[in-house]
């Protein structure tokens, strides 16, 4: 909104000082400031905190994140959210988040960085030598596919699909030690 | 043009706080570094970065306790203390639709309008050195949009709308208006269960200072008119500041 | 959710979010909703406007509390004393729901008459296993009529004293209005208010909800509280209706489909038992043992069978038993606490998390964090460094003394990757993909694709792996990286393997191999190629707000589940205007808003069941189709909820001679310490629970600048009078000290928490939240080092509601 000095006096004092005298608060005519988030595409999502399901749409520029609110057309929050659900912007546009893979080697005192090949290579090794240490083909006969020296914990933060995969993945591995949040 | 205002219904707050939040995220406004020192209330005041705000007061009497939440932002008065005080053109103004404006690109940082809002609203940016408060989400509210406030409410404590629709609604309401009438009307009223603003961080009365009338109904558009910036800062010092030094003290040691 | 499926067939919440506005009376017990579910108040809301009451029942004085009605404190750990009170109370003054519980529950029915209860203890009690042999809780049986079938055996003038509905008067009379004060710390006028306005929902066409969350469950007998607001619920016929309901309030965003998806150890997807060694040596054995021989679970074996196809694809033959062998059998509980107990003992030697922070959200952590340092190796999935990720520095420790190796591996957020989630109502919502992955970081799908390939080709490359068949011949192939989502969402859904067209639903399952299925329950969600119905996005217009073209409700979207009970036996619903299914007698049909959850139409013919017989079997998936006020099978510590104490408690148990709850397991390693009954040193009781504006272990809120304003720092809650004797000033550092370990917090003096009156002792309460540790800028204590292990009979879900304490002012 601009507003000249100008202008201002135009309004305020456009009668003259008698009228101006008395009518110094006298309004200004509202124009449309321009949106902030003009023209940014919105993108559905739900919102990861509590169980509630309330929509939430993400306003981006290109690849850049500009504004997260509560989604109108969602019938579970009618565009209204709580506190969390309000901040899930800063999810996203915040200097704490993790951008590499961080290694600690036994007993180090501090973490590196890896890359991708790398870590998940690793990993693959050592759930394969834990597992193979560490397994029950049978047990009094029966054959039971186990091994109980790894655990896996997780599946309240992921998606449907992810933990599909991980139930699927876990069974087939042989682990037994399999919870997740919904146990405590 | 019809007046717009915000009424909260003070008995459907729940105290969340994601006004709070909606009010920063829209306006992309900083976290401020708070602690915790005894209430849920965070952060303890409002300031440049922190334009509206939840009070809690927990009030225990006959072996029963009550949990009371109001919130805070700038009321957008009729008879605005800060518009009146203001000594530059376009800083501060009053909108048709009956908001008031602050515009940080006018505002020269005089503190007048600090000094004399009877809710103690504008806070100092010491980054800018200007003042700072509710615009009432002006950029969305002349887009046809509520303020970002209103619109995330849970609770459905905020409605937004026309200022004689939202005063005839509360009217059909148990409970007591607050903002009616005082100050010549505010644009965020409030429905209180009990006839108690002061419960609920609410001046009885609200008055504007004295020395403000003198002010802007004789000395600021002759001022203005003579188009004296230094003349108007010197009247101004005598007739707005010197009254207040008291309140011109505190606000310098909260910024020191 | 163990005290749902029994009562009722199903473990989850039976109706939704926007139905709260439906209720007539809402009860707010061991949740504090409208901080922790906030869009709960909105339809609260709704619902007091049109005149419904709101009563909230809580330890503390909350900001749900703030707006009720009613609002009455229960002492932490005493829920089955006040609902046996309710329960009592609409017992005696019979003001229960007479044509629903004649014709929907198992009040009429006849149990051996070997079942006793005495002092605390039901029959078949072993004390040296502290386990209950079940068989005396069972239903007389009819002889087998002429089909070989038995059934039980009723009285339907209720007055054999072997029938449930005189078992249950017995069983409660009890819990009188005094008793319940004197056990709860509830003023008996406060009871009374409440037993009279929530019992007036029991008049046909009234609803009824019970919102509840963690408050229930964190309790060594949890699941019998559950039980318990089964057992009044179904008592004032709220059960399948609008606005009525046990409603588990879900507190992660996807805990109910992780739940669903069985991540788990004893069940595989779709509420199925995991095998057992012992019981389920081979195929035919789970079969059997675990299909009933009647009720919808009948299926079952449709379902497996689709299961071991979906996860070993042509590999699984009829010939080798569809591959039953390469699933895992386990012979012993490996829940949360088993589970650390083990890493605790050295047993478990790698482990992986997956947005999962133990560290801070597991019991007695001191124990548990302890238990991290005697891994080979951990992975860590997560947006930002968490206090798991990095427990090998944290305070007090050196790192160069933990062997453990940590990969921390960057996981993307919610809107850096799409896929759906399931929301505690059930629905199933897609997610969009809204902008890149921050930085390096993966979608947890990805790095699970791309982490089991790399397995998978170590086992094909080593001919002397240990038993690589499950592993090689896992039915996996979802391309290279971003799994290809069309084809997990179609696998999951179930499709035909000769001609690889999904399946409408589960009823077109077959046990013979000929259809694979990855989640029986979510079958329908892709029913044509391309068709994905977790992506619909069409609001209703007008209705009760069941919004069935929005996204999808397992099972078969259906929003209200057993709603055959919102209609009388005739077909005609209580309530006329919030009707979900109803009989057209003229025309001979059924009519419905919600997907009937009863047989209602001949699958082949087409044609119209009659009400009558529908509402003889209510509950489809119960053998005997009725809600049970008693449970003859599925619950480890009882047939009806009985209260006990906490583990940890300052008084002894008044309603009986037993103090805690028989069935709960006790753990002995050198860090699980309990502290004794009425314990001199810790005589105050402690409660955890969550504020709105933080979650869970407050990875993805301490981290955020604008919620970490609000909630700083851990903050303990105590009385005026407390921290007047304790000397103690409201903003006070303050250390709070269990048997186990203790924390420092900030102290929060309020009117809002009271000291409990208990049979004349003065007891008094202190509240702490949990979303704190070390990993962030605005660090606080784990509150978890001084909660215990010890858990649920039948869940094994942690006692983190109700434990003792002392309070001790922090000198600078």
């Amino acid at each position: 909104m601009e507003f000249t000095r100008r202008e201002f006096l135009k309004v305020s004092g456009a009668t003259g000082l008698g009228i101006a005298f008395g009518r110094f608060l006298s309004p200004v005519k509202v124009y449309a400031q321009e949106l902030r988030i003009k023209g940014a595409k919105e993108t559905p999502t739900i919102c990861p905190y509590c169980g509630g399901g309330c929509g939430i749409l993400v306003h981006t520029v290109g690849d850049k994140i500009v504004y997260t609110e509560g989604d109108s057309n969602h019938p579970i929050n009618v565009g209204r959210l709580c506190t969390k659900g309000a901040c899930v912007y800063q999810i996203v546009d915040n200097d704490k988040r993790l951008t590499k893979v961080l290694y600690r080697a036994p007993g180090s005192t501090e973490w590196a960085e890896k890359d991708w090949n790398w870590a998940l290579k690793e990993i693959a090794k050592r759930i394969k030598s834990t597992r193979d240490a560490n397994f029950k083909a049978t047990e009094d006969g029966v054959t039971v596919n186990r091994t109980e020296a790894i655990a896996s914990l997780g599946g309240a933060a992921l998606d449907n699909e992810e933990d599909y995969l991980l139930s699927k993945m876990s069974r087939a591995l042989g682990i037994v030690y399999l919870e997740h949040q919904a146990r405590i | 043009m019809a007046e717009k205002a915000c009424l909260v219904d003070v008995t459907k707050c729940i105290a969340c706080r994601g006004c709070q939040i909606a009010c920063k995220s829209w306006n992309q406004l900083p976290a401020e570094k708070t602690t915790f020192d005894g209430t849920y209330e965070n952060p303890p005041d409002l300031s440049a970065s922190t334009v509206t705000k939840i009070k809690f007061r927990e009030v225990a009497e006959g072996g029963k306790v009550k949990w009371l939440f109001r919130k805070v932002q700038c009321f957008h008065c009729t008879d605005a203390g800060c518009v009146k005080a203001c000594p530059v053109p376009g800083a501060l103004t009053k909108l048709e639709d009956g908001t008031v404006y602050l515009d940080q690109n006018k505002c020269t940082g005089c503190k007048y309008c600090i000094m004399n809002c009877p809710f103690e609203i504008p806070r100092w940016d010491a980054t800018k050195g200007k003042a700072f408060k509710c615009n009432f989400c002006y950029d969305r509210t002349s887009n046809g949009l509520p303020p970002a406030c209103q619109k995330i409410c849970v609770g459905g404590a905020i409605q937004y709308g026309d200022r004689d629709t939202l005063i005839a609604y509360a009217k059909t309401r148990p409970g007591f208006l607050y903002g009616e009438k005082e100050l010549g009307g505010l644009h965020w009223m409030y429905l209180l269960p009990v006839d108690d603003p002061e419960l609920y961080f609410l001046p009885k009365e609200p008055k504007l200072p004295k020395s403000l009338i003198v002010w802007k109904d004789i000395l600021k558009p002759i001022g203005l008119i003579l188009g004296g910036g230094s003349i108007l800062a010197w009247l101004g010092y005598h007739f707005l500041l010197m009254p207040q030094k008291e309140k011109l003290t505190k606000e310098a040691e909260k910024h020191s | 959710m163990a005290g749902l499926g029994p009562s009722f067939g199903r473990g989850a919440m039976t109706n939704h979010w926007i139905d709260y506005r439906n209720a007539d009376v809402i009860l707010v017990l061991g949740s504090n909703t409208c901080e922790n579910h906030p869009v709960s108040t909105t339809w609260i809301d709704e619902a007091m406007e049109k005149g419904g009451k709101l009563i909230v029942v809580d330890p503390r004085f909350t900001r749900t509390a703030s707006k009720a009605n009613i609002y009455a404190p229960l002492r932490p750990g005493t829920d089955i004393a006040f609902l046996g009170g309710l329960i009592n109370y609409v017992l005696q003054n019979k003001l229960y729901h007479e044509e629903y519980l004649m014709n929907y529950s198992n009040v009429s029915f006849l149990v051996k008459p070997e079942y006793s209860f005495k002092d605390g203890i039901f029959s078949g009690y072993d004390k040296e296993k502290r386990k209950y042999d079940m068989a005396t809780w069972g239903y007389q049986m009819s002889p087998p009529g002429p089909d070989g079938k038995t059934t039980p055996l009723q009285d339907k003038t209720l007055k054999d004293p072997n029938c449930v509905y005189q078992i249950l008067k017995k069983h409660y009379a009890r819990y009188t209005p005094d008793m319940v004060s004197k056990v709860c710390g509830m003023p008996k006028e406060s009871f009374l208010e409440i037993a009279k306005v929530y019992a007036t929902t029991g008049k046909p066409g009234k609803a009824g909800t019970v919102l509840y969350a963690m408050g229930i469950t964190q309790h060594s007998n949890g699941s019998q509280n559950v039980r318990a607001i089964s057992e009044l619920q179904i008592l004032l016929g709220n059960m399948g209706i609008a606005g009525g309901g046990v409603n588990a309030q879900r507190g992660e965003a996807n805990v109910q489909g992780s739940t669903d998806y069985a991540l788990l150890f004893h069940l595989v997807p779709g509420y199925m038992a995991s095998p057992d060694k012992v019981l389920h040596p081979i195929l035919s054995d789970y079969l059997t043992k675990e299909t009933p021989k009647s009720g919808y679970w009948v299926n079952k074996p449709k379902f497996f069978v689709s299961l071991l196809k979906a996860w070993w694809g042509e590999n699984a033959t009829k010939e080798n038993n569809f591959c039953y062998d390469y699933l895992p059998k386990k012979s012993a509980n490996y829940s949360w606490i088993a589970l650390f107990e083990a890493m605790y003992a050295g047993k478990i030697k790698g482990l992986s998390c997956w947005g999962e922070n133990p560290a801070v959200s597991g019991p007695n952590s001191n124990l548990e964090v302890k238990a991290l340092g005697n891994l080979d190796w951990l992975v860590v999935s997560d947006l930002f460094e968490t206090e798991t990720a990095s427990f090998w520095k944290r305070p007090g420790v050196n790192p160069a003394e933990i062997k453990t190796e940590v990969f921390l591996l960057p996981a993307c957020g919610s809107y850096e990757k799409e896929g759906s989630i399931t929301n505690s109502g059930r629905w199933a919502q897609w997610r969009w993909k809204a902008c890149p992955a921050v930085g390096e970081s993966k979608s947890d799908l990805e790095m699970m694709n791309e982490l089991f390939e790399e397995i998978r080709a170590l086992y094909k490359k080593d001919a002397k792996a240990v038993f690589p068949e499950p592993i090689v011949k896992l039915n996996w192939d979802y391309g290279k990286g971003e799994p290809n989502q069309d084809k997990i969402v179609k696998e999951i859904n179930g499709y035909t393997i000769a001609d690889g067209k999904p399946v409408a639903n589960f009823t077109k399952l077959a046990d013979d191999g000929s259809t694979m299925c990855g989640n029986w329950i979510y079958s329908g969600i892709y029913p044509e190629d391309g068709k994905n119905l977790l992506k619909r996005r069409i609001r209703e217009k007008e209705g009760i707000g069941l919004n069935s073209e929005w996204a999808f409700a397992w099972p078969v979207n259906r929003r209200i589940i057993y709603n055959r009970c919102s209609a009388n036996p005739a077909g005609q619903p209580y309530n006329k205007d919030k009707w979900l299914v109803r009989w057209n007698d003229t025309e001979k049909k059924w009519e419905t808003r919600d997907v009937p959850d009863f047989g209602w139409k001949d699958a082949k013919t087409g044609e119209m069941i009659p009400p009558e017989k529908s509402a003889a079997n209510p509950y489809i998936m119960q053998p005997e189709g009725k809600a049970r006020l008693f449970t003859p099978v599925g619950m480890a510590d009882g047939p009806m909820a009985e209260h006990y104490e906490p583990y940890e408690s300052p008084v002894k148990n008044l309603l009986s001679g037993t103090q805690n709850d028989p069935a709960v397991k006790i753990w002995a390693a050198d860090l699980d310490k309990l502290a004794p009954v009425a314990s001199p040193e810790y005589p105050i009781i402690a409660t955890t629970y969550r504020v709105v504006e933080h979650y869970q272990t407050g990875t993805l809120t301490r981290n955020l600048p604008w919620l970490a304003e609000l909630m700083p720092n851990l903050f303990v809650e105590m009385s005026v009078e407390l921290a007047q004797a304790k000397g103690i000033k409201n903003g006070d550092k303050v250390k709070v000290v269990s048997i186990r370990g203790e924390v420092e917090a900030i102290a929060c003096v309020t009117p809002r928490l009271k000291a409990y009156q208990l049979n004349g002792k003065t007891v008094e309460v202190v509240g702490l939240p949990w979303h704190w540790g070390w990993a962030t800028a605005a660090p606080g204590d784990v509150t978890n080092k001084i909660t215990p292990h010890i858990g649920d009979a039948n869940t094994m879900i942690p006692e983190y509601k109700a434990f003792l304490v002392d309070i001790k002012k922090e000198v600078a």
